[in-house]
Order: C-alpha cells, then sequence, then structure tokens
C-alpha cells in the first residue's frame, strides 16, 4: 500500500478542490469557497471557530447536503458522496442544530421521538411504531442526562426547555451508528448553565460512541477546551489549524487575539 | 317529536359520511400540515365513480375499494406536482382539483347528475337493506354510516400508531427531523395525501350510495366544509387530551351539519348555504385563534406567577 493510500484510509472527511458561489451572476455574487481544500482524521473531534460569514455554517451544508456544491469532491470514509442527497447522507452523518427545536419532533412524545431514532436505517412500514420492550432501553439512556427526562416517555418534546431538547437532539443524533457527528453551534442558543451540561454530555457521548465529531462554535472556551484539533475559518478559507500538543496549549486569549487581527481585516 | 327525530337522523348520518371526508382532511391539514385543496374534486370524483361502477353492475362494496383508490390516484398527484415539481401546496390542489373536474365528467360519460335510484348499494343489499327492512326504517342508515366510519376512523387511528404513520406525523410536525433520520420526507407527503384524498373519495361514495345519485359539481366547497370540521372538533374537544384526532374531526362535522341544518330550518334560503359554510368556518378559525392566545397568555401567566 502506497502511503498515499494509506493516509486517505486514516481519512474520514475530505474536501477536494471544492467551489461553491452564491447567487452567480447577480450583483450579490459572492464567492464562498474557491479551490477549498481540507482532510478531517477518524477519530478526531475537531472545534472550528470563524466569524459570521466565514464559511462555517456552509462548509457543514455542503457537507451533510442541504446545499449543493458548484465542482469539486467530498468524500466520507473513502466513499465520494459529492452526488448523494441530503437524507442519503444523514444515514451515516449525524448533525445536531443550533436551534433546539430543530432535531426533534415538538408534537410527538419523547417515546416517539426515540422510536423514530431508533428505527432510523430501518424500514417504516405496518410494523408497530413503539416498541415496548425498547422502554426499558429508552429509560437508560435518558437516566445518562440527569434531566428525569426518563419518567417523561408520554409528554410531548415542545413542553421541554431548550436544554433538554438539545440534549435529546444529541442523544437522537447517535443513536444509531455513525461515521460522522455535526455540531452546527448546538450551545448557542442555550443559556450558559445549560450550555455547559450539554457541552460535557456531548464529551461524553463522544468518547463512548468514537465517533468523528465535527463542531462549529462561537463559544472559544468551549472551541479551546473540547476536541484534539481546532481550526479557525475566515472568508472561506481554514487560516489557523493546531492539533494534539499545539492544540492543548492554546489559551482563549490567543484565540481572541488571533480573531480581532482577522476582524481588524474585515474592518469590524 | 318526529320532525326532531327525522332532522337528528339527517344530521348524524351525513355529518358521519362527511365526517370520513374530515378524517380524510385531518390527516393532510393536521398530520401533514398541508393545506389540499384537491378534496373539492377528489369528494365528486369518489360519488362519480361509485355511481358509474354500480350502473355498470359492479357489487357495492367493491366499489367503495375501487373509489377509494381513485382519491389515492389523485391525491399521489397533488403529492407529485407539490414534492417532484416544487408547485406550492395550494397551487398543486387547485389544479388537480380543476383537472378533476374534466375527469368526473368522463366518469359519468358527460352527465352532470348520474342517478343510480333503485340499483343495489351498500345501503340497500347485504347488512344495509337488511336493516332497512326491519323495523329500524330510516334509522339503517344512520346505522350502516356509523358502522363505516367507525372501521375507518379505527383502522386511521391504528395507521397512524405504525412505524409509517409515526413518520407521517413526524414529516408535518419537523420535515428536518425527518432528513436526518436518512428519509424522504416528500414520499411521506405523497402517501400521507394519497390516504386523506382516498378517504375524501369513499366519503363521496357512500354519500352518493345512500342518496342514490352523484352530482358531479357536489364537490363545491367541501375542502370549506372539511376544514371548518377538523378546526371545531379540535376548538371544542382540544382540552380533553382523551380524544384522537380523528375522533374529533367526526365528531366536529356533526357539529358542523348540525349548524347547517339548524339555519336550514329556520328558514335560511338554501342559496345562502355556501355563503352560510364559509361564515362558519371563518367563525371557527377566528375563534380557534382567539382561543389558542388566551391559552398562551394563561401560561405565561402561570409561568410569571412561579
Amino acid at each position: 500500500m502506497s502511503s498515499e493510500q494509506q493516509s486517505a484510509n486514516e481519512m474520514m472527511v475530505t474536501f477536494e478542490h471544492v467551489n461553491k458561489i452564491f447567487n452567480p451572476g447577480s450583483v450579490n455574487e459572492v464567492t464562498l469557497f474557491n479551490d477549498f481544500n481540507l482532510k478531517l482524521r477518524k477519530g478526531n473531534f475537531i472545534s472550528v471557530v470563524g466569524s459570521n460569514g466565514s464559511g462555517k455554517t456552509t462548509m457543514l451544508n455542503l457537507l451533510c447536503g442541504s446545499l449543493p456544491i458548484d465542482s469539486g469532491k467530498i468524500t466520507v470514509d473513502g466513499e465520494d458522496i459529492t452526488r448523494l442527497k441530503e437524507f442519503e447522507r444523514a444515514g451515516f452523518i449525524g448533525r445536531v442544530y443550533q436551534d433546539p427545536s430543530a432535531g426533534t419532533c415538538p408534537e410527538l412524545t419523547i417515546m416517539e421521538n426515540l422510536a423514530l431514532a431508533d428505527n432510523k436505517g430501518g424500514s417504516f412500514l405496518l410494523q408497530r411504531g413503539i416498541n415496548r420492550q425498547r422502554r426499558d432501553y429508552y429509560r437508560t439512556l435518558l437516566e445518562q442526562l440527569h434531566m428525569g427526562l426518563e419518567d417523561k416517555l408520554g409528554i410531548q418534546v415542545k413542553s421541554l426547555s431548550g436544554g433538554q431538547r438539545q440534549a435529546l437532539a444529541l442523544l437522537i443524533a447517535t443513536m444509531t451508528p455513525l461515521k460522522l457527528l455535526i455540531l452546527d453551534e448546538h450551545t448557542a442558543a442555550l443559556d450558559p448553565k445549560s450550555a455547559e451540561t450539554v457541552m460535557e454530555l456531548t464529551q461524553q457521548v463522544v468518547e463512548e460512541k468514537n465517533v468523528t465529531t465535527l463542531m462549529v462554535t462561537h463559544n472559544l472556551k468551549f472551541a479551546a477546551d473540547y476536541g484534539n484539533r481546532l481550526f479557525m475559518m475566515h472568508r472561506g478559507n481554514v487560516v489557523f489549524d493546531v492539533m494534539d500538543e499545539a492544540k492543548r496549549s492554546i489559551s482563549i486569549k490567543d484565540l481572541t487575539a488571533r480573531f480581532d487581527e482577522i476582524s481588524i481585516e474585515d474592518g469590524n | 317529536m318526529d320532525i326532531f327525530l327525522g332532522l337528528l337522523q339527517v344530521v348524524l348520518r351525513e355529518g358521519m359520511i362527511y365526517g370520513i371526508m374530515a378524517m380524510g382532511v385531518y390527516i393532510t391539514y393536521k398530520v401533514l400540515n398541508f393545506a389540499d385543496l384537491s378534496v373539492d374534486g377528489s369528494f365528486p370524483l369518489g360519488a362519480c365513480t361509485a355511481a358509474a361502477l354500480i350502473t355498470a353492475g359492479v357489487d357495492p362494496w367493491i366499489a367503495c375499494f375501487v373509489c377509494f383508490a381513485a382519491g389515492c390516484i389523485a391525491g399521489s398527484v397533488t403529492g407529485m406536482l407539490h414534492v417532484k415539481l416544487h408547485i406550492s401546496d395550494l397551487m398543486s390542489g387547485i389544479l388537480v382539483q380543476t383537472a378533476l373536474y374534466s375527469v368526473n365528467m368522463v366518469v359519468t360519460s358527460k352527465k352532470a347528475v348520474l342517478s343510480i335510484f333503485n340499483m343495489p348499494t351498500i345501503f340497500s343489499t347485504g347488512l344495509g337493506g337488511m336493516m332497512y327492512n326491519s323495523a329500524l326504517d330510516q334509522w339503517a342508515w344512520v346505522i350502516m354510516a356509523l358502522i363505516i366510519t367507525i372501521v375507518v376512523k379505527i383502522l386511521l387511528d391504528l395507521y397512524l400508531k405504525t412505524r409509517s404513520g409515526l413518520l407521517l406525523r413526524a414529516v408535518g410536525s419537523n420535515e428536518r427531523f425527518v432528513v436526518s433520520q436518512g428519509k424522504d420526507p416528500g414520499n411521506m407527503k405523497i402517501i400521507g395525501l394519497m390516504i386523506g384524498n382516498g378517504l375524501v373519495a369513499l366519503s363521496g361514495c357512500v354519500l352518493a350510495q345512500q342518496k342514490e345519485s352523484a352530482d358531479a359539481s357536489s364537490g363545491t366547497g367541501m375542502v370549506v366544509m372539511a376544514l371548518a370540521a377538523v378546526i371545531i372538533g379540535e376548538a371544542v374537544f382540544g382540552r380533553t387530551k382523551k380524544l384522537r384526532g380523528t375522533t374529533m374531526a367526526v365528531t366536529g362535522m356533526i357539529i358542523y351539519r348540525c349548524c347547517l341544518t339548524a339555519a336550514m330550518q329556520l328558514g335560511l334560503d338554501t342559496i345562502y348555504l355556501k355563503a352560510l359554510m364559509s361564515g362558519l368556518f371563518i367563525i371557527a378559525l377566528v375563534g380557534s385563534r382567539l382561543k389558542n392566545e388566551r391559552s398562551a397568555r394563561n401560561v405565561i401567566r402561570a409561568a410569571e406567577r412561579k
């Protein structure tokens, strides 16, 4: 096996020469990604920071298939996924959104939400929707959250708080085996206490499942504290990238300083 | 007293037959969150198909299944227009509703009204006929309507508890969630519209068999009526969490038919019927909005008190 192949096997995600232009041909034309390249190693927990409009969320949308790329190639675990539709990619990518109501069905009960997630990848025909025998399993899952949800299986998710919903959304996104977990500013809409709780929970789930994780965040503390790789995005490029040792030694101060440099360039 | 009983009979019978349609619209409007206007076309589609089949000598029960299937096809067209061709939900419904008018004319061989007087229907043969010829007389129609409506309701409730039914409810609640589960919400929308319009056509089929005639223009105002029934049912019984949406839709329809019949009995000219139907719908819509606002205020007040 050549070394190139070997390194390819170690990669969970690659962006190869990806281009993305918004509103092409109009006065609002914006070239966000011009020959964008990125490699994410298997088993890594990567934090991504960057100012608004830097391309963080667009990168996630391109990866998950919410937006099409103009040209280039995206692979996950060695497989070219560029042509796959969003719902097809969801089979191996779990995603938790910023909006706590996005990752769950508000009108359905906790039990029904978990049952749907439990059947992910299976057939959805006329089998009984809720398997009573799985009830105990759902309870043990919910107990890990320490939010008392294990006694509320029958209530509608819309009556839960944002933090509870986001914890549930994390549970749902990681219920079935995954190749990649995407966290899209998933603590941004929560109060500081809930954000801490959800972040600790995230760490716990990621370690337990040993899943490659890509976390976009505006919280520099979380970015510095969690994960083994961190990169900063600016105008559709990776401008600052640290791993392992270098990542561990980085402080919020350093990050803030980096951020300010970029902001001054942007005239903010 | 006899007049009252006679009216009660009509209200219950029609309320339950139209109630099947209300359950269909409950699926599209409440479960799927899709305002489906093709109902105005699929209701007479069911009526005309039933009349044409019975005229051709087809067994009336088999006609019911064929009508349901015909409604499913109509619903799938609405769904395809919306999902595959990205036409808005309202527009897809209007397009199918309009096209169905021609389809219905083909089905009835260009007759505006197709009579099946004295031909075998589910109300005049078999169980229905037996009950009609007993002491029950016209109450037999009410009982037949009740049986069919309850069977449909139970089947629908069972379906909503299956995995497919759960996924259908999820599509109406949060489409992005369904995508996250690796499923295409578009396909589920098409299935929901098929079931909804199938039930609407079945409702038209049963009504045509009971009235022994089918009117190709009987669809006007059906959407308004069915939506009003769903909203009234929820407004009246929404607080008692014990009742299922399907039950609320049928009872909503009975209440709605009650109001219409009462107005007619008070001497309202039939030419004002459709205006009254719209009026009742507006009252139901505004009423349910005010009710929601009030309950929302109560929630906020309760939270402040804590």
